[in-house]
């Protein structure tokens, strides 16, 4: 009686340990989809009647066994690109990966041929103080 | 006198690229579906609960899916579009109801009127995920082989519909 006791309360504390991981990774995931509604949020942080359709429908698709590329699949198919959160690198997102680089390599350049053509002006002495610095150093 | 004008030339770049940027609107994502399939549903009729609806019904046919709900203000906005587009029997225009309910949409229909040749019912917007809806009303122009050739996210207005729908719904009928 005891250890078939013990044992409901072993099951019962495995899938609530369950539903635990399965929270996290369905948290984790929301964190990184965009809310096409309001879409400076996240999926996660939307209230949007969207955002917690979506995110029902990543804890649906995880408690069916896919993975995360999965359901980041099932999402950009649907909605783009413009769903993640971090854009992937190809061809129509290479200016936005590479343009702050692109301006960083600018400003050097800038900077360099601005250091280079700056005249320091030699100091100019007049022979008295010339005479004076002589007479200093000796 | 150079300094000048370089001055004035990045400044005049950067105005034109900020008003270029102003004028885009962050709202129209570009839909990946265009020139793919129309996900494949199949649902009940928000009119007779008892009939179904499946997109494979529409194959030969150039149709328009018009997603809408009874509690979208927008869609009240368009619907004169949509039952004009009907009405001239332009195209067969296909409703589907997302997220809404029976008790709501019903009486909205009674209202407004009905343009639609049918509508088929998505209570919990699960097909509205499927199509990549994420602001109601959205219209998608299906093809002949049912391939989803152009998707308006937000209201119809006379001017998309004269310029861009009308057009291109009789270029797809006229080719076989």
């Amino acid at each position: 009686m005891r250890s078939s006791f013990a044992l409901v309360l072993l099951c019962l504390s495995a899938s609530v340990l369950g539903d635990e991981a399965l929270d996290r990774r369905v948290t984790s995931l929301a964190h990184e989809l965009r809310c096409l509604v309001c879409q400076n949020q996240t999926i996660a942080d939307s209230n949007a009647p969207l955002a917690v359709d979506l995110r029902n429908q990543i804890r649906e698709q995880m408690a069916a066994g896919k993975s995360e590329r999965d359901v980041i699949d099932f999402m950009v198919q649907r909605y783009g690109d413009f769903v993640l959160y971090r854009p992937p690198l190809k061809a129509t997102t290479i200016l936005l990966w590479a343009g702050p680089f692109a301006f960083l390599l600018l400003g050097f350049f800038f900077l360099i041929r601005f250091l280079r053509h700056r005249q320091v002006p030699a100091p100019q002495l007049s022979d008295a103080e010339r005479a004076q610095a002589a007479k200093l150093l000796e | 006198m150079t300094k000048l004008v370089w001055t004035l030339g990045i400044f005049i770049a950067l105005v034109a690229l900020l008003a270029i940027g102003l004028q885009l609107n962050p709202r129209e994502v570009p839909s990946p579906l265009i020139g793919k399939p129309a996900p494949a549903f199949d649902l009940p009729l928000l009119t007779a609960p008892d009939k179904r609806f499946s997109q494979k019904d529409m194959i030969g046919k150039v149709w328009m899916l018009n997603v809408w709900a009874s509690w979208c203000p927008p869609c009240l906005v368009e619907h004169p579009v949509v039952t004009q587009i009907s009405r001239s029997g332009l195209v067969p225009v296909v409703g589907l109801n997302y997220k809404d309910q029976r008790d709501d949409a019903l009486p909205w229909l009674k209202r407004n009127g009905d343009p639609y040749q049918l509508i088929a019912f998505d209570p919990n917007g699960r097909i509205g995920i499927d199509y990549g809806v994420y602001g109601v009303p959205e219209t998608y122009v299906i093809d002949r082989q049912g391939v989803i050739r152009y998707k308006q996210i937000g209201p119809l207005t006379p001017d998309v519909v004269q310029k861009k729908i009308e057009p291109l719904i009789k270029e797809l009928q006229g080719a076989q």
